[in-house]
């Protein structure tokens, strides 16, 4: 395990070197679909400067990113692409434990309910063999570091590489079992960007499963360490808010980043569904608008929490998907990272039904978002609603990827406990519905 | 009521230029001793040679200096020299409030209505979007020692278009109107014949002879006429043929009214005629010049026709004309609706002499500027200015502003370039033609550029009103103000007809998550037994009703 993994490490180290010093390195950091308003890191330089020149960062409205990132930056600033080259690592081997850890425990499970006899006689081969996941943890490595999503989004020197960063470590403790530093990175990730507040539930979940506390709302055990956990989360949030005000000794960081992920005051053509919607909004209808999509990614938390309760890994997994998908400045870096994850459920192939189809679209997609830019911005042919077509195209992608693969695992748990060759009242081969 | 002493000036200076084209300026000067903003004084209500509208308009916004130019065309800097007022291409507008005002924005946004009623422009358009607070460029031009800035408001409409409905409004303010004096010459339809058409109002208070504050308000009206379009190939030019008219009398409420006529390249360039033996010496923009004067207020002026034609033939081919010092460019590089580059050059002709300049730019704010790329090369080296402010834009707020003090090389060139981002606006945000662009300012450079003659530094009444516009401090330099041209800038539009269909759309995708989401949240896998056919379910409920056993 350890040869192919350096081997890997060195194929990406290589490439991304490369990417670097070659010319492509400037037309990579301009583009709309690996940049954002957020996360451009020339912006970042941008608010640098005007910190030298002596003027608030953020009394312009071009810098985004908050105080703590200023001041990180200010310090590695010459460092800048180390620091994104070894952000993708950490990211990367991160999972890569992440998923033996996982691993570890499916095997646990998988132990206790044979056992236990749980398990139906003729779904044994549902069940993950050693030998078939061993390799997870390196094809997990494999999909996040030579995604070309990735690949892109470290040579642009997007910060959305360190904030994916903070999100796979937030993972990494929550599964390690230490519940105060998954609440202080938590805490860290939901500065960065307001979105993965949504990763709460899950985690909570995860530590009760662990400690075999039942969700059971009646239950003094329960509120108990849901306090606990949620004090710890809530108190880092306040001292890390709080550190921001002591540096820049004012409250402007907070309209100029949670207000602009908020309210999409920039309407810059990305990857997402909000720029060209809000450019077309019709004045009145604006705010109501604004309030439905934001609300749209935070509110199947608490569905899926219910329906996943007892499966809060996967939980995890779909919270970000649904969170790259439906935020407001969504770039490919966002969507590598749950794109890295994938592989850990290899074993639900077979339940894919969409999955030929989602690639297509999703290559396809991918390729034409640069034609279509330039005949839009640089030929002046096409006009903007052939990029946006394109950007309905990919989000439905996405979204028919992610509803595949709960589909795919809700169909799995069905067969675990009701048997893999199910028949029909008559003796022949049953077809499964969601009714 | 209390007679208020003023004294009313008008002037017309005509300048040939090299290129065959002539310069015509009308300056008309109000003076009034009398104190708009004193409080505890009656109000002014005895108005008799300073125009009510405005005076009305000083006292009640407290305002302390305003300038107002309305321009058609650009100044041809190296073709034409300078000019004697400069002014940007579009409307500008620059006030300074008295430092007793409490809400200056308030106060700027009303004003700015009322003199877009008084001068039948749309001056509406200006609000804190464009409006900026420069902080070293406009000093007052009068009297006061205002340095605080936040008294100052800047804002110009480059898209503003000058026509007869902006002229007759300006002409009402003059006391004769146009019924007399100078102002008959000015007839729309010749006026705006021209290459470069610029009216101004300037009122500031001014120290008379030192005792007293007075009001000072100068109307200047610069025209350009085009040797091409309108001396018919011929090259003659005469007041009758520039104006369509002649002049018949001074202003009975003038003081003085007087015609200069540039002569100082004469007589190898030119004939004049009728010819004069006044004669006036003036050094003017570092330049000394010989002009001719025509006094109106003297009856012989008019000869036997009591009409006054002035005649100018052209003699032999215009020579080399002296280089202006100080000359500036701006345009826009880069190709895309995504970047682009803002570079201003600025040219020192001075052969020996370095010398600051401060230039200022306010750029919208949907095109980002990033100052971390701003550059300043002079001889293709860095040049790094000594001062900077720089205000960065708020989104629908507020525009950029750049002030930088640069010095400038003796005989060179300095490129200042900066890099910007195009927005993509809201759709209710474009004009109705969106494809024709949009327009930035003018930058302001301004200098005090090294003269090569001493300029005078006494203030006297018989001074002609060209050389007294601006105050000179010291002999050695004067002071020189010079506009860029306005930029024109496309920004990627959405498609203006796709609301409805980009609403349904977006809403369609978001709903297919929804929907799947909530397919697989609340149903549950179960075998899918098929419901038996129509006959067999009808036979079925006939059976239980008969009481028999029911079919598989």
């Amino acid at each position: 395990m350890a040869a192919p993994l350096t081997l890997l490490l060195i194929v990406a180290v290589t490439i991304r070197a490369v990417l670097f010093r070659s010319s492509l390195a400037e037309l990579i950091s301009e583009r709309v679909e690996v940049v954002s308003p957020l996360n451009a890191w020339k912006r970042v330089v941008e608010g640098l400067a005007l910190l030298d020149l002596g003027v608030s960062p953020y009394s312009g409205d071009v810098f985004h990113e908050t105080p703590l990132m200023i001041y990180l930056f200010h310090f590695t600033v010459d460092y800048a692409e180390i620091v994104f080259m070894v952000s993708p690592y950490f990211v990367d081997c991160l999972s890569c434990l992440l998923a033996s850890l996982d691993r570890a425990k499916i095997f646990r499970k998988q132990k206790y309910a044979l056992e236990s006899d749980r398990y139906p006689a003729d779904c044994l081969e549902l069940l993950r063999s050693p030998k078939e996941m061993f390799y997870i943890p390196l094809k997990v490595a494999m999909f996040y570091l030579l995604n070309p999503f990735t690949i892109l989004s470290c040579v642009a020197k997007s910060t959305c590489g360190l904030n994916n960063a903070i999100i796979a470590l937030f993972i990494f403790c929550t599964l390690k079992g230490s519940a105060l530093l998954s609440g202080i990175l938590l805490a860290l990730a939901t500065y960065q960007s307001i979105y993965p507040l949504t990763l709460f539930a899950p985690a909570l979940l995860f530590f009760l499963q662990r400690l075999y506390i039942p969700v059971n709302l009646r239950r003094s055990s329960f509120w108990c360490f849901t306090l606990q956990y949620a004090f710890i989360y809530v108190g880092s949030l306040v001292v890390i808010t709080g550190l921001s005000f002591f540096l820049l000794g004012s409250w402007d960081f907070i309209p100029s980043v949670y207000g602009f992920i908020f309210s999409v005051p920039d309407l810059t053509p990305n990857i997402g569904l909000f720029w060209y919607f809000f450019a077309e909004m019709f004045e009145h209808f604006r705010l109501f608008f604004i309030c439905v999509f934001q609300i749209n990614v935070f509110f199947y938390t608490i569905p899926l929490s219910i329906k996943l309760k007892e499966h809060p890994v996967f939980l995890i997994f779909m919270q970000i998907a649904i969170i790259s998908i439906f935020k407001s400045y969504p770039t490919v870096g966002d969507v590598a990272l749950y794109m890295a994850f994938l592989p850990a459920w290899s074993h639900l192939y077979r339940f894919l039904r969409n999955i030929f189809l989602v690639s297509c679209v999703l290559l396809a997609c991918s390729a034409l978002f640069p034609v279509l830019w330039h005949l839009w911005i640089y030929a002046g042919s096409a006009n903007s609603n052939f990029y946006y077509a394109i950007t309905l195209l990919f989000n439905f992608g996405q979204i028919l990827l992610v509803s595949d693969y709960f589909y795919a695992y809700l169909r799995r748990e069905h067969h675990l406990t009701h048997g893999l060759y199910l028949k029909k009242k008559d003796g022949t081969e049953a077809t499964l519905v969601l009714k | 009521c209390q007679p208020h002493p003023g004294s009313f000036q008008e002037e017309l200076v005509i300048r040939p230029l090299h290129s065959g084209d002539i310069y015509a300026s009308f300056q008309f000067r109000t003076l009034w001793d009398t104190d708009f903003l004193q409080e505890g004084q009656k109000k002014v209500s005895h108005y008799r040679l300073f125009p009510k509208s405005l005076g009305q308009v000083l006292s009640k916004f407290s305002v302390q200096e305003l300038h107002i130019s309305f321009t058609q065309g650009f100044w041809r800097t190296m073709q034409w020299g300078q000019p004697f007022i400069p002014s940007p291409p579009g409307a500008e507008l620059w006030v300074w409030f008295h430092d007793t005002v409490s809400d200056v924005d308030g106060n700027w946004k009303e004003l700015t209505n009322v003199l877009s009623g008084i001068f039948c422009a749309s001056l509406n358009f200006i609000d804190m979007t464009n409006t900026v607070q420069p902080s070293a460029s406009f000093k007052p031009l009068g009297l006061g020692n205002a340095t605080d800035h936040r008294f100052l408001r800047y804002a110009t409409l480059p898209r503003e278009i000058v026509c007869t409905e902006n002229l007759t409004p300006w002409k009402k303010l003059l006391p004769c109107g146009s019924k007399a004096g100078l102002a008959v010459l000015m007839k729309s339809e010749k006026l705006f014949h021209s290459s470069f058409h610029s009216q101004a109002v300037h009122i500031r208070p001014i120290c008379q002879q030192c005792t007293s504050k007075a009001w000072e308000l100068r109307q200047t009206l610069n025209v350009v006429f085009d040797h091409y379009t309108s001396g018919q190939g011929k090259k003659e030019w005469s007041l009758f043929k520039m104006f369509s008219r002649t002049l018949t009398e001074a202003c009975p409420l003038a003081s003085s009214s007087k015609v200069y006529v540039d002569i100082t390249d004469n007589p190898e360039l030119f004939e004049l005629s009728p010819a004069t033996p006044l004669l006036s010496q003036a050094v003017v923009l570092g330049d000394r010049r010989t002009y001719s004067v025509y006094d109106l207020t003297r009856a012989e002026t008019f000869g036997q026709l009591r009409s006054f034609n002035l005649l100018l033939r052209w003699k032999g081919d215009s020579g080399d004309m002296l280089r202006p010092l100080l000359h500036a460019e701006r345009y826009v590089a880069g190709f895309g609706l995504q970047t682009g580059e803002i570079h201003t050059v600025i040219y020192n002709n001075h052969p020996y002499r370095a010398f600051p300049v401060l230039l200022m730019d306010s750029v919208p704010w949907y095109l980002q500027l990033y100052i971390h790329t701003l550059t300043v090369t002079s001889k293709s080296r860095d040049n790094k200015p000594s001062y900077i402010h720089y205000q960065p834009a708020k989104d629908r707020h507020r525009p950029h502003l750049l002030e930088m003090l640069i010095q400038l090389p003796p005989h060179s060139m300095t490129e200042v370039t900066v890099q910007f981002e195009r927005a993509l606006l809201k759709w209710t945000e474009y004009t109705p033609d969106p494809n024709h662009g949009f327009y930035v300012g003018s930058s302001v450079v301004s200098a005090l550029v090294p003269s090569m003659v001493a300029m005078s530094t006494n203030f006297t009444q018989d001074q002609p009103l060209f050389s007294s516009f601006v105050p000179v401090k010291e002999e050695s330099s004067y002071f020189v103000r010079v506009y860029t041209e306005p930029l024109l800038v496309n920004l990627p539009t959405p498609d203006f007809s796709m609301p409805y269909n980009v609403i349904c759309l977006t809403c369609t995708v978001v709903a297919v998550g929804y929907g799947s989401f909530y397919n697989l949240l609340t149903r549950t896998f179960q075998v899918d037994e098929p419901s038996p056919p129509l006959a067999k379910r009808l036979a079925n409920f006939i059976r239980r009703i008969r009481g028999v056993p029911l079919l598989a």
